[in-house]
């Protein structure tokens, strides 16, 4: 069965794994807790691979089946390591039938990403998303916080936007 | 009490009750899916839907309690309504199910099949779509999961995990995605699954099914090289009978007997014979443990999954564990030593083959120095469960119910009352008692027979008996998750007990992962653990001995060729070991 484990190596630091460790045991008996723990852990380690489950599995005493279980109904969190810079492609009603989807493929061709893996520099990870709520600027694309709306199918304007992320 | 109408009847229900459950006690069988009474209680599947008065859509029957509001109330069960949605329910299911249903070993007793066919579902092309297709996953020794088949009802990942406090599989991904599986997509093989098989009992279709080796079955009876020979659990004979229409809770042992005789196996066994073997050892283990300050509580070792749940999720209790090989390995062992050597067979030519209430035990033949007879030549050669036993006979056209009965052979088939009851949880138990307490109170021939406390379905069970002037605590455990319970108070010695069984499987092998399965239908409304267990209690009162020690099978291969239990001959050949996995939990 093909496995969903990172093909990155992990480099999670002890610093982080104390963090993390110290904030399970402060809100682990909490009802819910799980939820927070896995945001947290993502802030910490910018996502979830299975070295991090695993950790929370066995603090909490719980399977890693039911944490996994979690981490993937929820598109909020990562099994995969994000680049520098997350570029999030709007594919809702509004930005799609105004040519999100050519604008997904011609960014997934220029910088040859076709699934949510990083580019070799790091700097870059691709995914699609939902509604974003700026159906106005319809098609929209997301590079980390910064929006850029009123895009041509043609993706003509791409080049010029990521040049602006080069290092 | 609450007054409602069911289909124009007046009916008196308990508030609380469910509409389910108050159709039922008017004769009205509402069909479910996900439904697992105590178990898998989630309203997901929408096959139970029925008509109220003042709700505005369809409700499901399964988790709806009836409350004082709904006084006056009426239910329909059977409206055009009801049964079109639950009509649609169907063909959307079977829209993302590959349907191959003549190679299915579901076939003729699933439940989505039964349904579809109740419901005249009949075209399969009114909901054409994007369908997942999913690998099978063949990588454990017991057991296939094939997601094509599956209808993600949960009934599966409740078994392993409320229930078995396993959980290595649950659900992933979300809505069309959904999918049971392991954690980030691993095989069955890479985790800490126990191999119990609770899953396949409780799954409604033929996603979840056992590894079936009849096909080995049927090779080595076709060949005339080999001297093919069998052994079979106590409980099979508890079960065997529900796949011919006996109703649960008879026992067919003789018509077993017959039937193995005609399949063609050369010599016709009782694993009971390793169940009174198992006893000998076990008994003298535990009061040489208890007599030199051994490690203690000992625990049980005859249940496969357990044994791998106690290595995977309590390693440092490995050394509580009994060192005894379980009955299916000792009867194996005995089968290719004493009996070869006595009949003039080379224990190569033997295939030996068990019938098991269970699938961990196809793992557990594969185990580490399983080999008595020598290196590379296992116990037991292949292990087929109640349900392809069934398969066999049922191939082989034998006419079971008309069948008369027949006997074992012996030696090696005449088991004790004491072997017969081990198919039930707190039979072990109460087995080693008779014999330990026979053994410790100076042999008397009336030492008691009866342990009554130690018997009965309840999870955990405690009991302290006074013997020879000693206390000795003891409990019984069912179910994995029940065996979390107590063995985290033995750990914090919050407990002080001698001796503990534990069954993987509730209620134990009587309700084992390889028995036949009961659907849920039946399952929700009968306790088919303790209509099994009756049939076994009742054996063992019918049997001349009673105690493992008074079996003349048992006195015979001690004269003869074991000596005294734990003797070196018995550690070799009887006595086993246990490693600590580290698969992912």
């Amino acid at each position: 069965m093909a496995t969903k484990i990172s093909p990155a190596p992990f480099a999670g630091t002890a610093a982080q794994e104390g963090q993390l460790i110290r904030l399970i045991h402060e809100i682990k008996d909490e009802k819910g807790s799980l939820m927070r723990i896995l945001q947290e852990a993502q802030g910490i380690y910018g996502y979830l691979p299975i070295e991090v489950q695993t950790l929370i599995a066995r603090e909490l005493n719980i399977p890693l089946e039911k944490v996994y279980g979690v981490v993937t109904f929820y598109s909020q969190f990562s099994l995969t390591p994000k680049g520098k810079y997350q570029i999030s492609v709007c594919m809702g009603t509004a930005c799609y039938v105004r040519g999100a989807g050519e604008i997904l493929k011609k960014l997934r061709d220029k910088l040859n990403l076709q699934g949510d893996e990083v580019s070799p520099d790091g700097l870059f990870s691709i995914n699609d998303c939902r509604c974003i709520g700026a159906c106005g600027l319809a098609p929209v694309i997301m590079i980390n916080e910064d929006v850029y709306g009123r895009l041509s199918p043609t993706g003509e304007e791409l080049d010029d936007i990521l040049a602006k992320y080069k290092e | 009490m609450v007054n409602i109408k069911i289909n124009g009847i007046d009916c008196q229900v308990e508030e609380g009750t469910t509409i389910l459950e108050a159709a039922r006690a008017n004769n009205i069988r509402i069909p479910t899916l996900c439904w697992l009474k105590g178990l898998n209680e989630i309203g997901a599947c929408r096959i139970c839907v029925v008509e109220k008065t003042w709700a505005r859509s369809l409700v499901a029957a399964c988790v709806y309690p009836i409350s004082k509001a709904d006084e006056g109330c009426e239910i329909k069960t059977h409206t055009k309504r009801v049964l079109e949605s639950r009509k649609t329910t169907l063909e959307l299911l079977l829209s993302t199910h590959n349907q191959r249903c003549l190679s299915c070993s579901r076939s003729g007793n699933c439940e989505l099949q039964v349904l579809c066919k109740e419901l005249g579902v009949d075209n399969d092309a009114r909901f054409i779509g994007k369908r997942n297709v999913y690998d099978l996953d063949d990588s454990s020794i017991h057991m296939f999961r094939d997601n094509n088949k599956c209808i993600s009802c949960r009934r599966c990942v409740a078994a392993c995990d409320s229930q078995q406090g396993v959980g290595v599989i649950g659900a992933n991904e979300r809505g069309f995605k959904t999918e049971i599986g392991c954690a980030f997509g691993m095989d069955l093989a890479q985790t800490s699954c126990v191999s119990c098989g609770q899953c396949i009992n409780v799954c409604p279709t033929g996603a979840l099914s056992e590894k079936d080796d009849t096909a080995k079955v049927w090779d080595a009876l076709n060949d005339p090289e080999k001297v093919v020979v069998v052994q079979t659990a106590p409980s099979v004979r508890a079960s065997l009978g529900e796949a011919f229409g006996f109703p649960i809770g008879t026992s067919v042992e003789g018509k077993m007997a017959s039937a193995l005789r005609m399949l063609g196996f050369n010599a016709v066994f009782d694993t009971n014979f390793g169940a009174d073997l198992t006893i000998m050892e076990e008994a003298n283990e535990l009061i040489e443990r208890i007599t030199t300050d051994g490690i203690l509580p000992m625990i049980t070792s005859c249940s496969p999954g357990w044994v791998r749940f106690c290595e995977a999720y309590y390693p440092e209790l490995i050394p509580h564990l009994s060192s005894c090989k379980s009955p299916q390995q000792m009867a194996g062992a005995i089968i290719k030593t004493f009996w070869a050597n006595k009949n003039g067979i080379d224990p190569k030519n033997i295939v030996s083959v068990s019938v098991m209430p269970c699938v961990a035990k196809k793992f557990e033949l594969s185990r580490l120095d399983q080999s008595g007879a020598g290196k590379g030549i296992p116990d037991v050669d292949c292990s087929i469960s109640t349900r392809e036993l069934a398969k066999m006979i049922e191939k082989a056209r034998i006419n079971f119910a008309g069948l008369p009965d027949g006997e074992f052979d012996s030696p090696l088939g005449l088991g004790s009352g004491a072997a017969i009851i081990f198919g039930a949880t707190g039979g072990v138990m109460e087995a080693a008692l008779r014999t330990a307490v026979w053994k410790l109170t100076g042999e008397a021939p009336e030492s008691p027979v009866d342990f009554k406390e130690v018997r009965g379905v309840k999870g955990i069970k405690l009991a302290d008996y006074n013997v020879a002037g000693k206390e000795i605590k003891v409990a019984v455990v069912s179910g994995l998750a029940n065996a979390r319970e107590l063995l985290d108070k033995v750990k914090k010695g919050e407990l002080k007990l001698h001796f503990i069984e534990i069954m993987a499987c509730p209620g134990g092998c009587v309700n084992g992962g390889g028995q036949i399965i009961a659907p849920a239908d039946v399952r929700n409304f009968t306790d088919i653990r303790a209509e099994r267990a009756k049939a076994l209690y009742s054996l063992d009162e019918n049997r001349t001995a009673r105690k493992s020690h008074e079996s003349p099978d048992i006195k015979k291969v001690y004269a003869d060729f074991l000596g005294e239990p734990g003797s070196h001959k018995a550690h070799e050949l009887l006595h086993t070991s246990y490693r600590e996995s580290n698969l992912s939990k």
